[in-house]
């Protein structure tokens, strides 16, 4: 189990409470550095020709007329850069700069270094490309139904990049044990993170022979590894420094080109290289949602019982592998996480379409299958007419157990998430009670608290944080983790503080650059505060234990009485007696000499043991239960959320502004995914993005935002920091569902996939009006051949998480 | 979007040197008041003029002149904050500051001019693209290409009038002044206006907008109801200006509707106009007047939304200024409720007071 959390949790000075961010101060009165921010003497700026086709190879490259355009440096070609990288280890497929092919709308082709931005871009004018134009595919049937040209030559077969089967007990004994079995499908629309802050980059070589980037990433560490594997450098000559990430929700998770492509040019020059993209090409790296078409079928007792689930996907998958293989994976391992589910069987296929390349975005790869899960639940309660709140409540997976898939799961707070939305919206005067045109829907889910596997394989801590003391009283916490917003930052001051009994604003921060920090993985699935707080606390303890001794030995107070608050160490039976830290500081160092500490964290291993049982496992699982509220004018269908109820399961907040911070963006995502981000394209024109602008691509405003009434449900957890679980991705997962299962409550249509725009909702009311069936939504799931399941025996089947052969029950 | 390419700016300290300053500048030279339409054209460089000729300090188009009875005289270059905050113009034609409110956002309608609106540059999502974007589907029409992509058998550019002061001051009836070396002239609003994508106004590049003449107000109604996505920022996708006057029994006796944002100009809902007038608003002559308003609606897929679902919502929204303006409830009661059912809010913006 990965070590200390927190043991004196009574007296909580530090956590639990409002405290600012550590980063406030500085973000408001705009001393922040971002990336863009940041010049450096002689800098060159970068600008990238991208290809102006969506798949084609490339004929002739022609850029001798802007390399003796004045003021350009150099033009950065595929060539220069040969060797592929992608985020995970089974998918490197990228490379930063063509190399003979494009595969999208946006792809880079070549670089340009210059003196001025103006210059690189004028040269892009110069830079001659001629294309052969390969038939290009935008959605999943094309994908299927066109094996050739591959988008890619690795993957399964034709343009499948890969195939999941898993199947947890046999799921035919499920169906025949159902009193009914109903089929879903849905499908759930990619969108895009929209962060404020373009991607920005600087580069800078030195005479040494070191690399330094300076870049907006969520995921130093891994970028870190990225770089030097395609740059050839040894990883002890690059450094990375995340600069304070102006907003990422995933979409700085991935190593990108433009990374590469300014390191490189900084290497070549002997300059330093910025670069910062514009919107449009945001849009290009995306990374965001995959669209996800899903066949959802259930068989089910009387009483809501769960006998077995078939749920099947279908990813776009976009122009790259990214983090696509583990999105595949997502749409379906945490499936089981909210209710019992006696048998489950889950097949995934991710297909490459010539779009921009889709990854991990808030949730990644679980709000879609939860989409598809939720709104089946109101129609299951619906046909059985049960109540939906207390349908859910009849079957939750029990605290400390292990779902049919072997995840472990600790403490488990939906029961109460449920109570809380039900008696804060009034549930049961108004479920199904309201006027024509308003109705209220409800929603849940769960979420995991960091992923319990890193993304490459390797048995080292998964964060790790150093401590110093100095005599001035001072203590500075060395940590890789990245601030994107989240709070990270001041998660690591706010634990330091709270052990040591000082302030959080006496901490220095320093964190996520890869020459001064012990690796911590990365801002993605929810791990950083479980983690690195797990660490900060285990350096925090020993740094304690170190002034203890000291403090004790002076004062000839045992130990076990010296009490750590308000900046002093002193006897909790004689407060008077004591020392100020400082004082503690000096005794220490005269003691042990200079002072530092470690801390790192590990997860538990997972009880799965089959091929793929390293996607799902955590730490902790989060809970939310959501209550929405809609206002739908059956004459446009226009959809309003007024309000949203939402509590979530937390476990313990370090910090509950910032959890609710977490919680109100989660809404305010989710309500735009289901009311109107869609990440689309002109199939029929060069498969162009429909609009790659903030304008354009519609996402709610203050205006749209919903009131949002937060609860939060503290059980601490014994994995988390404190007890503390997740809360930046979870909270987003049952607002697109539950206002879906809204809108049914008020005009009696389902619409089966998001986003839920008005022309969808109208088709729907006027349909059921002609008596025809009022439902908007996919109809067709399509075909493809699938590998045999790897076929695990369920916990309560016996078994020990391994995979078996094949014995079928039935005949 | 890229930043701006370079430019000279030249900053008249009169209306007739600004106009002289266009006639020396030629075709390389534009006005450009707020920027809020012109320098994201240039971003793009949809529009790249060598010479950009400030109006924003020219205090002589920021005033406000005349009585509402004799009809009042906006200069074209006040803001549409200005516009819209203006007590006089809030009381005497609320549907001209209810209009200008409903644009674009705050920030924006404090730069923004209501003479730069009426001129707003047409709109399509294969036109407002930044350069590499349209390069990818080498063009169109509108600028550096030879097709329409929205229509590309059509032998003309389909990009969308999306001014929403354009078909109020077309309904109400309202006119501009453009001044040029050559001379000054009064033109109706209506006919400031081409269908045509791009040559969209009825105005030569060396003439400028100063003012707009509100018509007396003697009697007559209007409002005007925005279709758009969401509460702020987003363009129209249908206008409904709608301007009547109605006698003492409630017959109407003179109707203007007038659909902005499905069409390259102004559109005038004729049949609409004929299924009113003579008549008294009940829910009846509001819904053929609504039904009569599908057929000339033809919106492309250049926007935002479904076309087929734009299209449908034109006689929702003639029914809901109609209502607005005699005085019916909003909503129709719905078969299966004795409840009514609710009205619009925050995504489509009309009057609500």
């Amino acid at each position: 189990m990965g070590g200390a959390n927190g043991a004196e949790r009574k007296d909580l000075r530090v956590i639990g409470k409002p405290h600012r961010k550590v980063d406030a101060a500085s973000k408001v009165t705009g001393q922040t550095k971002y990336a863009d921010d940041l010049v450096l003497p002689r800098m060159l700026y970068t600008k990238i020709l991208r290809s102006t086709v969506p798949h084609g190879r490339i004929l002739k490259l022609d850029t001798s007329k802007a390399e003796s355009h004045p003021g350009v440096k150099l033009v950065l070609l595929g060539k220069d850069l040969p060797i592929p990288y992608g985020a995970l280890p089974v998918s490197e497929d990228e490379h930063p700069l063509a190399i003979g092919k494009v595969r999208m709308m946006g792809d880079p082709v070549a670089a340009v270094a210059a003196v001025d931005e103006d210059v690189a871009t004028e040269a892009l004018d110069l830079i001659d490309v001629e294309y052969e134009l390969l038939p290009a595919i935008s959605s999943i049937q094309a994908a299927l139904d066109t094996p050739e040209p591959r988008i890619h030559e690795y993957g399964e077969y034709g343009n499948i990049h890969r195939r999941q089967a898993y199947e947890f007990g046999d799921v035919e004994v499920g169906f025949a044990e159902a009193d009914f079995i109903r089929e879903d499908v849905t499908f759930y629309e990619g969108s895009t993170h929209l962060a404020l802050e373009q991607h920005a980059s600087v580069a800078q070589f030195g005479h040494d022979g070191k690399l330094t980037l300076w870049t907006c990433t969520q995921d130093p560490h891994y970028l870190h590894r990225s770089l030097a594997k395609v740059l050839g450098l040894p990883q002890n000559h690059v450094r990375v420094i995340a600069t304070t990430n102006g907003g990422g929700f995933g979409g700085k998770c991935d190593p990108f080109a433009h990374e590469i492509i300014v390191s490189k040019l900084a290497m070549m020059t002997g300059r330093p290289v910025k670069i910062c993209l514009t919107r449009e090409e945001v849009f290009y790296c995306h990374r965001g949602r995959h669209p996800v078409l899903m066949s959802t079928k259930t068989g089910f007792k009387k009483d809501g019982t769960i006998t077995a689930m078939h749920h099947r996907t279908f990813l776009d998958g976009g122009a790259y592998g990214g983090h696509g293989v583990a999105s595949t994976f997502y749409t379906g391992v945490l499936q089981p996480t909210t209710y019992k589910i006696k048998r489950y069987k889950f097949e995934a296929v991710r297909v490459f379409t010539n779009k921009a390349p889709c990854g991990p975005k808030r949730g990644h790869g679980t709000p879609q299958p939860r989409f598809a899960q939720e709104i089946q639940m109101d129609k299951i309660a619906e046909q059985l007419g049960l109540d939906p709140a207390e349908m859910r409540k009849k079957h939750l997976i029990p605290p400390n157990s292990l779902t049919v898939n072997w995840l472990r799961v600790g403490t488990m707070g939906l029961g109460k998430c449920i109570d809380k939305v039900v008696e804060g919206s009034n549930w049961k005067e108004r479920f199904r009670k309201l006027p024509y045109g308003k109705g209220i829907g409800l929603a849940c889910s769960g979420y995991m608290t960091g992923a319990g596997t890193p993304i490459y394989w390797n048995s080292m801590p998964h964060s790790g944080v150093q401590l110093k003391l100095d005599r001035s009283g001072g203590a500075t916490v060395f940590c890789g983790s990245a601030e994107i917003g989240q709070g990270s930052d001041s998660i690591l001051a706010y634990i330091v503080a709270e052990v040591l009994g000082i302030d959080p604003f006496d901490i220095r921060v320093v964190t996520a650059d890869t020459d001064l920090t012990p690796v911590d993985l990365g801002s993605y699935s929810s791990r950083v505060t479980l983690m690195t707080g797990n660490a900060a606390i285990q350096a925090a303890e020993r740094a304690k234990g170190m002034l203890i001794q000291a403090v004790s030995a002076k004062l000839e107070v045992p130990a076990d009485r010296l009490v750590f608050a308000d900046r002093r160490v002193f006897d909790s039976e004689n407060p008077e007696k004591g020392v100020t830290f400082v004082e503690a500081v000096w005794l220490a160092e005269a003691k042990f000499g200079t002072l530092g500490t470690v801390g790192s964290y590990k997860p538990a291993p997972a009880p799965g043991k089959f091929k793929g049982s390293g996607v799902g496992p955590s730490p902790a699982y989060s809970y939310t239960a959501a209550v929405a509220e809609v206002e739908v004018n059956p004459e446009t269908g226009i959809v309003v959320v007024p309000r949203v109820w939402i509590a979530h399961d937390i476990g313990q907040c370090i910090n509950p502004v910032l959890v609710m911070g977490q919680i109100e963006g989660s809404v305010y995502m989710g309500l735009g995914e289901a009311l109107m981000e869609e990440m689309t394209y002109r199939g029929n024109r060069n498969v162009v993005h429909k609009f790659p602008s903030f304008l354009e691509y519609k996402s709610p405003t203050t205006m749209e935002m919903c009131d949002v009434i937060t609860y939060l449900i503290e059980d601490q957890d014994s994995n988390g920091p404190f007890g503390a679980k997740e809360a930046g991705q979870g909270p987003q997962l049952p607002v697109a569902p539950a206002i879906a299962n809204a809108i049914y409550d008020a005009v009696g249509v389902r619409i089966d996939e998001v986003p839920i725009t008005p022309d969808k909702v109208l088709k729907a009311i006027r349909a059921k009006a002609k008596g025809q069936e009022g439902r908007y939504g996919p109809t067709v799931f399509p075909r493809c051949d699938m590998p045999a399941s790897i076929f695990v025996p369920t916990p309560e089947e016996g078994g020990d998480g391994k995979a078996v052969e094949r014995q079928p029950v039935l005949a | 979007m890229l930043r701006l390419p370079k430019f000279r700016y030249l900053q008249p300290k009169s209306v007739a040197e600004a106009v002289r300053m266009v006639s020396d500048g030629g075709p390389d030279a534009l006005f450009v008041a707020g920027g809020t339409d012109l320098y994201p054209n240039m971003k793009r460089r949809q529009q790249v003029p060598k010479v950009v000729i400030g109006l924003a300090q020219l205090k002589q188009l920021r005033t406000t002149k005349g009585k509402p009875a004799q009809g009042m005289v906006l200069g074209a270059g006040l803001t549409l904050t200005e516009v819209a905050e203006d007590r006089r113009i809030q009381h005497a034609y609320p549907v001209v500051s209810k209009a200008a409110e409903l644009i674009s956002t705050p920030l924006l309608r404090n730069m923004g001019s209501i003479g730069g609106n009426l001129l707003l540059d047409t709109r399509c999502n294969y036109y407002d693209q930044n350069y590499e974007w349209r390069k990818g589907i080498n063009f169109c029409m509108k600028k550096d290409g030879q097709i329409c992509w929205v229509a590309p058998s059509s032998p003309r550019c389909w990009a969308v009038q999306s001014s929403d002061s354009a078909p109020v001051m077309v309904a109400i009836g309202a006119q501009v002044k453009l001044i040029s070396s050559s001379g000054e002239r009064l033109l109706p609003v209506a006919e400031l206006y081409n269908d045509d994508g791009i040559h969209h106004l009825n105005k030569r590049p060396d003439e400028l907008l100063t003012e707009i003449h509100l018509p007396p107000t003697n009697g007559w109604r209007a409002t005007y109801w925005k279709l758009r996505r969401r509460g702020s920022f987003d363009f129209p996708v249908l206008g409904v200006a709608t301007c009547l006057r109605l006698t003492g029994d409630g017959t109407v006796e003179h109707a203007k509707i007038v659909l902005g944002g499905i069409g390259s100009c102004p559109i005038e809902a004729t049949l609409s106009e004929k299924a009113i007038i003579g008549k008294r608003l009940t829910e009846e002559t509001v819904h053929d007047a609504a039904e009569a308003a599908y057929s000339p609606v033809k919106p492309l897929d250049n926007t935002d939304f479904a076309t087929y679902w734009r299209k449908h919502m034109a006689r929702y929204y003639v029914a809901c200024t109609l209502r607005e303006l005699g005085g019916l409830p909003q909503g129709l009661p719905h078969p299966e409720t004795e409840n009514s059912v609710p009205a619009l809010r925050v995504f489509s913006s009309g009057p609500f007071s």
